[in-house]
């Protein structure tokens, strides 16, 4: 069963990261490094991505002429998405259990940053959305 | 070099020979989009049999051999399909002679296929696929794994670029001398564009790709040996190697990026740099002053410094002002601007780099403002420096540049 | 360069797509569809997902004895992501003409546009 594990935050909480320190800094992407790692070598690692700062997210609408238009204003409470893990395990336990570790990265001040971990169920097809 | 995902034996024989095959092939059959598939194919099966059966005797005329099968199976199926005349069916029942084909070959058949995979009508995307394959020798699946896509996402884009080359007539023939003046820039510029994919992606481990710099490194003399005396071919082929010398200290133990003055250079490759100066300085003989050439006599400065401090950057201002005047662009402004800075202070540096928040190329690039922060740095102004090293870290799509450039912002901040 | 198309909806915009026809759900996959399909044909397809929604969706967070406490709050007016593509394409301006067909098929529901971070040692 495949689970895809969301990193989100707000512009706030991007800002404050970059304001960690060297050391917190260093120690949260080594945990990052180690947690896919660890993934990988327990055979539920199916893919990880970074993205880009909430400052170059773009807002896409049709326009009227079938030209895509471009806006790149969110409101301060939006939740963008920072990162993600897809991960394909046994049982959601299992993914929530992942997903635990995952929240438990180093953050400010050498404390585990608890960041909340949203944790879905990824669809095999779009039939399955029951739209 | 790093070992490929793929690193079997025979993979460098089988990778050379792929281009004799293809072009022998193409040749024969005069049909280069179907000829490329049935090599591609012919070199899938030989990953596939010769651990189990040995390398053959002949290993060109088995690669041949399998690809004239697929080729003439091919052809039946399309004769078959379309209803033709028994006659003509009759010619394909023929067996092909290997000892034919190989006959037909012409040592200027992977050039030719240089030329044609870097034909200036395919997008650059484009260019590298199919070079790749068709003169590199990958398969789809190595293409695919060294820019981190799906397989069929890949084969797609080699089918489309060989569309392109169909549509737009591009003959199998070599260029003549005049025509290939013009057309060796766009070569020379897909093979550096597979360089600098290679070497830019070659950043720590945790990605097991292909490693495209080396890849780069090996068609590039190849066309050395094709085009022997070409001072843009030799200086690129020097620019190519005295780049990758510093590969290894480019990366820290953490996998983190380690900028050029703060590298160990005891870990820099010394034979590739004996070897990209020597090269650099047959080209240069030569009178010519082009592009890679300047930017390798760049590079080999940086080389030959034992340390930071001894780095002549009068000359390398020097050579920024010339490859400025050669082939301007952004980059160079902002390199010579780094270069100014540290001839001339930062704030000169400042000061070159302001025209460069007009130029739509570049304004809003994160290096602008990583730059920035460099000379702010300098100047002791750390309320700017941090400022911009944390613009610049947000604009980076770069993971280890973005955790570089937090990690300046926060040794400042922590001075405070 | 790779970028990442989000869909999002809430709760109430996800009810006033199933209060649509049949005709005209089916019809938004078919044209969703067809996208995915001229994607794959140009070569710029890498993925595209659909997630569960949010009524199973469950927020993680670890707790100091390492057991995950799970918590599935969505308010109505919460947005929640429903899906992406991820396709790799010369230039920006390819990825946002992608969202926008996207968008417009979509009852112009806005298409959330990123790049993905590399690990290479410098931007695209």
């Amino acid at each position: 069963m495949k689970y895809i594990l969301m990193m989100m935050g707000k512009k706030s909480d991007f800002d404050g990261y970059a304001k960690w320190s060297k050391e917190d800094l260093q120690a949260n992407v080594a945990f990052m490094r180690a947690f896919s790692k660890e993934l990988k070598e327990t055979g539920v690692f199916v893919s990880t991505e970074g993205l880009g700062w909430p400052s170059e997210a773009k807002l896409i609408r049709a326009g009227k002429d079938g030209e895509p238009v471009t806006d790149g204003v969110f409101p301060e409470s939006k939740e963008f998405l920072a990162g993600y893990w897809i991960i394909d395990v046994e049982s959601p336990e299992q993914a929530y259990k992942i997903a635990a570790r995952a929240s438990r990265a180093p953050g400010a001040g050498a404390k585990a940053a608890n960041m909340p971990i949203e944790v879905r169920r990824v669809l095999s097809s779009h039939a399955d959305l029951g739209l | 070099m790093a070992d490929q995902p793929h690193d079997v034996p025979f993979e460098h024989l089988l990778r050379g020979l792929a281009p004799q095959v293809l072009g022998a092939v193409a040749r024969r059959f005069r049909d280069f989009s179907s000829a490329e598939d049935a090599v591609q194919e012919a070199m899938i099966a030989a990953f596939r049999q010769w651990p189990k059966e040995g390398v053959p005797e002949n290993p060109r005329g088995w690669l041949i051999q399998v690809a004239s099968r697929r080729m003439t199976d091919h052809m039946r199926s399309e004769l078959a399909r379309r209803e033709r005349e028994t006659a003509v069916a009759a010619e394909t029942e023929t067996l092909t002679s290997i000892l034919e084909i190989e006959a037909d070959m012409d040592p200027d058949d992977t050039l030719i296929l240089l030329f044609m995979c870097c034909h200036p009508a395919l997008s650059p995307s484009s260019a590298i696929t199919l070079t790749l394959r068709a003169v590199g020798g990958l398969t789809t699946a190595e293409i695919a794994n060294a820019f981190l896509v799906p397989e069929a996402t890949m084969a797609q884009r080699i089918s489309r670029a060989k569309q392109t080359i169909k549509t737009s007539g591009v003959p199998f023939r070599l260029p003549s001398p005049h025509e290939r003046t013009g057309r060796l820039p766009a070569v020379l510029h897909v093979l550096y564009l597979i360089f600098s994919e290679g070497y830019t992606s070659s950043i720590g481990s945790h990605l097991q790709r292909f490693d495209l710099a080396c890849e780069a490194i090996r068609l590039t003399r190849s066309a050395k040996t094709l085009l022997p005396d070409n001072p843009e071919v030799v200086g690129l082929l020097a620019l190519m190697l005295l780049t990758d010398a510093r590969r290894a200290a480019r990366t820290g133990p953490d996998e983190e990026l380690i900028p050029l003055d703060k590298q160990d250079r005891t870990l820099w490759d010394r034979s590739e740099i004996a070897e990209g100066i020597e090269l650099l300085t047959a080209a240069l003989s030569k009178g010519s002053v082009g592009l890679y050439q300047l930017q390798a006599a760049i590079a080999a400065v940086h080389d030959e410094a034992e340390s930071v401090e001894d780095t002549d950057w009068a000359q390398i201002l020097a050579l920024y002002e010339l490859l400025n005047r050669v082939a301007p662009s952004p980059m160079v402004t902002l390199n010579l601007a780094i270069a100014a800075g540290m001839v001339h202070g930062p704030a000169k540096g400042l000061e070159l780099l302001r025209p460069l928040d007009r130029d739509p190329r570049i304004a809003g690039h994160y290096r602008l403002d990583a730059v920035r922060a460099h000379f702010f740095e300098k100047m002791g102004d750390h309320e700017a420096a941090i400022q911009h090293y944390r613009i610049a870290a947000a604009r980076t799509t770069s993971m280890p540049e973005r955790n570089y450039l937090l990690t300046r912002a926060s040794d400042l901040a922590g001075l405070a | 360069m790779k970028y990442i198309l989000l869909m999002s909806s809430t709760a109430t915009g996800v009810q006033g797509y199933h209060a649509q026809s049949k005709q005209d759900i089916e019809a938004h996959m078919a044209i969703l569809h067809r996208i995915n399909k001229d994607l794959s044909e140009s070569g710029e397809f890498v993925a595209t997902q659909g997630l569960t929604g949010p009524q199973e969706a469950k927020v993680v967070r670890g707790e100091k004895n390492g057991l995950p406490v799970t918590d599935g709050i969505f308010p109505e007016s919460k947005e929640f992501l429903l899906g992406y593509w991820i396709v790799d394409v010369s230039n920006a301006e390819r990825a946002y003409a992608i969202a926008g067909r996207i968008s417009a098929a979509s009852m112009n529901i806005p298409i959330e546009v990123r790049q993905f971070a590399t690990y290479e040692a410098t931007s695209r």
